[in-house]
Formats: C-alpha cells, sequence, structure tokens
C-alpha cells in the first residue's frame, strides 16, 4: 500500500520532470544555454585531469616562445612568460565555477535557515532578520564584495567568503516569502496539531518546499557571481598569480594588450561566455518554473 | 495621507540602513582585523605610529566609546588619511568625485537617449528581429566584463583605428597650449564655457570611449524595463480608445503610451546609477580617468585602508540615496496609491 502512493508520487514526480525537459528544449536559446553550462562542467572536470594543473600553471613558462600571437600550435597565442592561454583559459574553468557554486553555497547556508526562521516565526524575530538583510541590500553587491575582501584580506578563499556574505540576503528574502505563504498551508498546520517541534516544521517541512524558486534564483545568481570573482580578481583582490583565473589573466594582459590582443581577448570571452550562458539559463529556467511568465 | 505617512515611514527605513551601513563598516575596520590599529596605519608603520594610531581611533576604549567616536568622526567628516598620500581622505574625495560624476552623467544620458527607443521599439515590433536584439541586448550586457570592453575598446579605437585617444582627461599638448578655465571643478562643463572649440572637442573625444564602457549595463537595463513596461500599457483600454480614435499609432506609442511607461524608467534609472558608480571602479583605471574609481583601485593594490572605507561608505550612501528617491518617485505616482 504505501509502497503503491510511494510510487504514485514517484510517477508525478518523473511526469512533472519530463513536462520540464519538454519545455526546456521547446526554448531554443534555453536549450542552447543548457548545452552550454554542461559543457563547461565536462571541462571544469575532465580538463585539469588530462593537464595535471601544476605543471601548466607555473612551471610550464618558456621565455623564447613569449606573447607569440594564435596559431595552430597555441591556439589562444601565448603570454608573457610563454605560457600557452588556451591551456590555462581551459583550466581556468574549474576556478570559476568551483568558487561561485561554493560562495553560492556558503550564501545559501546562510540566508536560507534565517529566511525560514523569519517567515514561520514572525514576529519580532521577523522584523530583526529582514532589517538586517535590509541593510546588506543597501549595498551593491560588487562594493560589499570589494570592502570585505580587502579588509579579510586578498586572495581566493576571502573573495568566495566575501560574495558569500554579499549575496545571502536575496537568498533570505525569497525563503521569507515562501515561508510566509506555506506556514498556512494544512500541513504545516496538521505538524503542528500533533506537537511536532517548531525547527523540525521548519526544516522538514517548510524549506522542502521553497526548493523551486531557490533553484531558478541560484542558478540566475552563478552568473552574477563568476562575474564578481573574475572582478574581484581583476582588482587584486581574488586570486593571486600564477593562478590561471581569468579575471586575474585579463588584469595581466593590461601591460601587454595593445600589442598582444588575444592575451586579454581570450580569457575575457571565456567569462562573458559563462556568465551569458549561467544567465540565459537562470532566465529559462524561471520561465518554465513560473508558468505565469510561460509563453503559449 | 497615506503617501505622506508612507514617504516618512520610507524615510526612517533609509536612515535605519544608512546607521547599518555604518554599523557593518565599522565591524569592518576595526573589529574583524587582529590587530586595527596596525592594518590602519599600514605595514610600513613604526610602534610609535601604531601606538598613536590606537590611542587617536580610541581602541584602548571599550567598544562602545569606540563605536560612538567612530560615529562623530564620520559626522564631522574624519575619514582618516590615506596611506599612500598622507592627505585626509575626504578631501581626495572631493578632488576625484567631479571626473566620475561626468562619466556617470554620460552614460546615464546615452542609457535614456539609446536605451528608451530601443525599449519603445522593441515593444512596438514585438517577437520580430528587434525585439530578439534587445533581450539579446540587455541578457548580453548584464554578462559581460566591463573591465573586458574597455580594453576591447581601446584595441579597437585606438591600436586599430586610430580614432580616439587610449586615456586621460585631455591632450598633454592641448593642457599646454590652452589656457582651460577653472569655473566648476567639472572639466567638461568648464571647456564648453571657455568656447574653445580645440579642447571641447579633445575632452569629448577622451570622454566617449569610458562613458560608453560604462554605459552598456543601463541601456540594457532601461531597454529592457520600458519594454516590458509598454507591453503592459498598451494592452489597456485607453489605449485601444486611442486607436480606435484613429490617433496615428506614432502618437499613441509616444505620447500615451510611453508618458504611463516612464515612472518604471525613472526608478531604474536611479537603480542602475548606483551599479554604474561601482562599474567606474574596474573601468576607470583602464581608462586612466582620474576619478573615485581610479582612487579606490589604486588603493585595493596599495592596501590602503583608510582610502578603500572612505570609497565605500560614500559609494554605499549615495546608493542608498538613489534608492530612496527611486521608492519616493513611485510612491508619487498616483496609480500606485492603494
Amino acid at each position: 500500500m504505501i509502497e503503491n502512493r510511494f510510487l504514485k508520487t514517484l510517477k508525478a514526480k518523473f511526469k512533472q520532470f519530463k513536462q520540464n525537459v519538454f519545455l526546456l528544449k521547446r526554448n531554443r536559446l534555453t536549450k542552447l544555454a543548457f548545452y552550454g553550462v554542461i559543457a563547461l562542467f565536462l571541462i571544469a572536470i575532465i580538463v585539469p585531469i588530462a593537464l595535471p594543473s601544476d605543471i601548466h600553471v607555473d612551471q610550464d613558462t618558456n621565455p623564447s616562445e613569449k606573447l607569440l600571437s594564435p596559431s595552430f600550435e597555441h591556439p589562444f597565442g601565448t603570454d608573457e612568460l610563454g605560457r600557452d592561454v588556451f591551456k590555462r583559459v581551459l583550466l581556468g574553468t574549474r576556478i570559476s565555477l568551483n568558487t561561485a557554486l561554493i560562495a553560492v553555497g556558503i550564501a545559501l547556508l546562510i540566508g536560507v535557515p534565517l529566511g525560514a526562521i523569519a517567515g514561520y516565526f514572525g514576529g519580532f524575530l521577523d522584523e530583526f532578520i529582514m532589517r538586517i538583510t535590509d541593510v546588506f541590500l543597501g549595498f551593491p553587491p560588487l562594493l560589499l564584495a570589494i570592502a570585505i575582501a580587502a579588509f579579510l584580506g586578498p586572495n581566493l578563499q576571502n573573495a568566495m567568503l566575501a560574495i558569500a556574505i554579499a549575496w545571502w540576503p536575496w537568498y533570505t528574502r525569497i525563503v521569507r516569502g515562501q515561508a510566509v505563504s506555506i506556514k498556512e498551508r494544512q500541513f504545516v498546520k496538521a505538524a503542528n496539531a500533533i506537537g511536532t517541534p517548531s525547527m523540525k516544521i521548519v526544516f522538514k517541512h517548510v524549506l522542502p518546499n521553497c526548493v523551486a524558486p531557490l533553484i531558478v534564483q541560484a542558478s540566475m545568481d552563478i552568473g552574477g557571481v563568476i562575474l564578481t570573482i573574475a572582478s574581484l580578481s581583476f582588482l587584486g583582490l581574488g586570486a593571486q598569480s600564477p593562478t590561471p583565473e581569468w579575471g586575474l589573466m585579463v588584469s595581466t594582459s593590461r601591460n601587454y594588450f595593445l600589442n598582444a590582443w588575444w592575451y586579454s581577448i581570450f580569457p575575457g570571452l571565456a567569462i562573458f561566455f559563462t556568465v551569458l550562458v549561467f544567465n540565459l539559463l537562470g532566465d529559462g529556467l524561471r520561465e518554465i518554473l513560473d508558468p505565469k511568465t510561460r509563453k503559449n | 495621507m497615506l503617501v505622506k505617512n508612507y514617504i516618512i515611514k520610507r524615510l526612517l527605513l533609509g536612515l535605519m540602513v544608512l546607521f547599518g551601513v555604518i554599523l557593518i563598516t565599522f565591524f569592518l575596520t576595526r573589529v574583524i582585523p587582529s590587530n586595527p590599529a596596525a592594518q590602519w596605519v599600514g605595514p610600513r608603520a613604526t610602534p610609535e605610529q601604531i601606538q598613536q594610531a590606537t590611542v587617536e581611533l580610541g581602541l584602548d576604549k571599550p567598544i562602545y566609546i569606540q563605536f560612538i567616536k567612530y560615529f562623530k568622526d564620520l559626522l564631522s567628516g574624519n575619514l582618516g588619511y590615506s596611506l599612500r598620500s598622507k592627505q585626509p581622505v575626504i578631501n581626495e574625495l572631493k578632488t576625484y568625485l567631479p571626473p566620475t560624476l561626468e562619466l556617470i552623467f554620460m552614460s546615464t544620458i546615452l542609457a535614456v537617449v539609446i536605451g528608451i527607443p530601443l525599449g519603445v521599439n522593441a515593444a512596438k515590433k514585438k517577437d520580430k528581429a528587434l525585439d530578439h536584439f534587445c533581450r539579446f541586448f540587455s541578457v548580453g550586457a548584464v554578462s559581460l566584463p566591463t573591465f573586458w570592453v574597455a580594453l576591447f575598446l581601446q584595441l579597437i579605437f585606438y591600436r586599430w583605428l586610430d580614432l580616439l585617444p587610449l586615456g586621460g582627461q585631455l591632450d598633454t599638448r592641448i593642457k599646454m597650449l590652452y589656457e582651460i578655465p577653472d569655473y566648476t571643478g567639472f572639466l567638461f562643463l568648464d571647456s564648453l564655457l571657455s568656447g574653445n572649440w580645440v579642447v571641447i572637442k579633445d575632452v569629448f573625444s577622451h570622454m566617449i570611449l569610458p562613458a560608453v564602457t560604462i554605459a552598456l549595463y543601463p541601456i540594457g537595463l532601461v531597454a529592457r524595463m520600458t519594454r516590458s513596461a509598454l507591453l503592459e500599457i498598451l494592452s489597456e483600454d485607453y489605449i485601444k480608445a486611442a486607436r480606435s480614435y484613429g490617433l496615428k499609432e506614432r502618437l499613441v506609442l509616444w505620447r500615451y503610451a510611453l508618458k504611463n511607461s516612464l515612472g518604471t524608467t525613472v526608478t531604474v534609472l536611479a537603480l542602475s546609477i548606483g551599479y554604474t558608480l561601482v562599474n567606474t571602479f574596474l573601468v576607470e583605471a583602464i581608462f586612466s580617468w582620474p576619478g573615485i574609481g581610479s582612487y579606490i583601485a589604486t588603493a585595493v593594490v596599495a592596501l590602503d585602508y583608510p582610502a578603500i572605507m572612505g570609497v565605500t561608505l560614500f559609494s554605499a550612501f549615495s546608493y542608498i540615496l538613489l534608492n530612496l528617491t527611486a521608492d519616493i518617485i513611485i510612491a508619487l505616482d498616483p496609480r500606485v496609491r492603494v
């Protein structure tokens, strides 16, 4: 009996998943973006295995081959130390995706429980938490990240932390909005009536029902976070040399780019392509998961 | 009456956010660093200087007294001394602000002049080529690393086409040949007032690339918001009525519909100015533009903490003020009143 019901829900879930995939495929641009994201993840996983990074990051220097223009051997040319820009751009994929995912992950860890607590308990706690988010949202996110990263000390870990601190209030707002409406639903009231502890209700009943809008928001944010990491590195507040981080590469290229255009163009294109693909996917996901904006 | 209450409430919230921002910056500068005094005076300071800074910042006092002192210092405009130039940060901000304001002003004009027509035409030809272009442009503009756009434009217009200067505000030769009067502190305005066409042309040509670079983001945003606001308005009854009178479509679109969408546009514009300000941090240094963006970029590299904090506070305050303005503009719109 129980198994039967379980199968039924599984079937319903599968049907919904199929419908979502169908909608995803119907929107050509979103489909392309989806494949682009998969390609990026594949590059991020495979390339560092195929090219052991320490060799290509700092040992693969070759003074006789510095600042060569793109050729068959070096598709993106070489940099001021004679390293292959193509390999470094590929290696940078993992760094950007990794840092962005971790930064968004930390922001979710801070923001989601706070939002659920604010929405579920309401009253003073709600007011208090939401006013704190107001203060954090009083900064443009990049500005707050710059200030925090500068005071924590310039390196990639601190940049990630700084971004997470600048980003969590958005998730708190979303989850709070959801929690406020979910707590009025029958199943939450029922759980409350049989004496389930409040915290258990929050984490077992309220949070799982906030997942869909969170996924959309997080996937829309990944693009912005990757851009912010690149910007911090460009300013000297993120990755440090010789890490093959895209923003840092563009930053170093500033001294050479007038005579070596490939050095700045390709890492920049990598940032643009990655951010664009995530933004398009996020845009498409919002349309799919929000029936109101779905086109007929 | 309701509007008045809302505005008062919104003002109070704005004050609270300002206070919170000051609290956060206090924590960043005085509480989180393991030795705030040493950080504040820089790595090359002598033990005596660190000792002096400890007393000056009040770090030997209890934390709430430290905060009161920090708050008072801010109110009196005391932001500390830059580690590099040894000048008061507040004075440096005043010198570096006009060039940045000029850039932001130009980019806002571009956003209005290009963004609004783009949005209107996209709405007029929904789901046609121009509309797709508009969507792609606005998503693209949000995804572009501005610092890279700056380098790219320099490559094209300076290195390859040799049409525009690489950076700076004014050609050195022109600076030496002509006397540029200092009426307002804003170079572009001053050159206009001087009426000297050689100078005006040169100042303008130096401005084009940085202004276009930071304008991309607001143009995309304004176009997109204008489009969606117009689409909503175009389906309303009064537009149908205007059309059934036989009014020209151009008149309906540009006079009757656009007027009602301007509230949205102004709000978006106010918000995007805040983002533009932070974008200048990434772009100005590339163009050797002597504004607060270049100032904070060099401060970040040298870890000049008082300077970083000065720019941060200034930018956060302007952002909050812009947000407040946008919200009040919305509240004054009679259709939003409940």
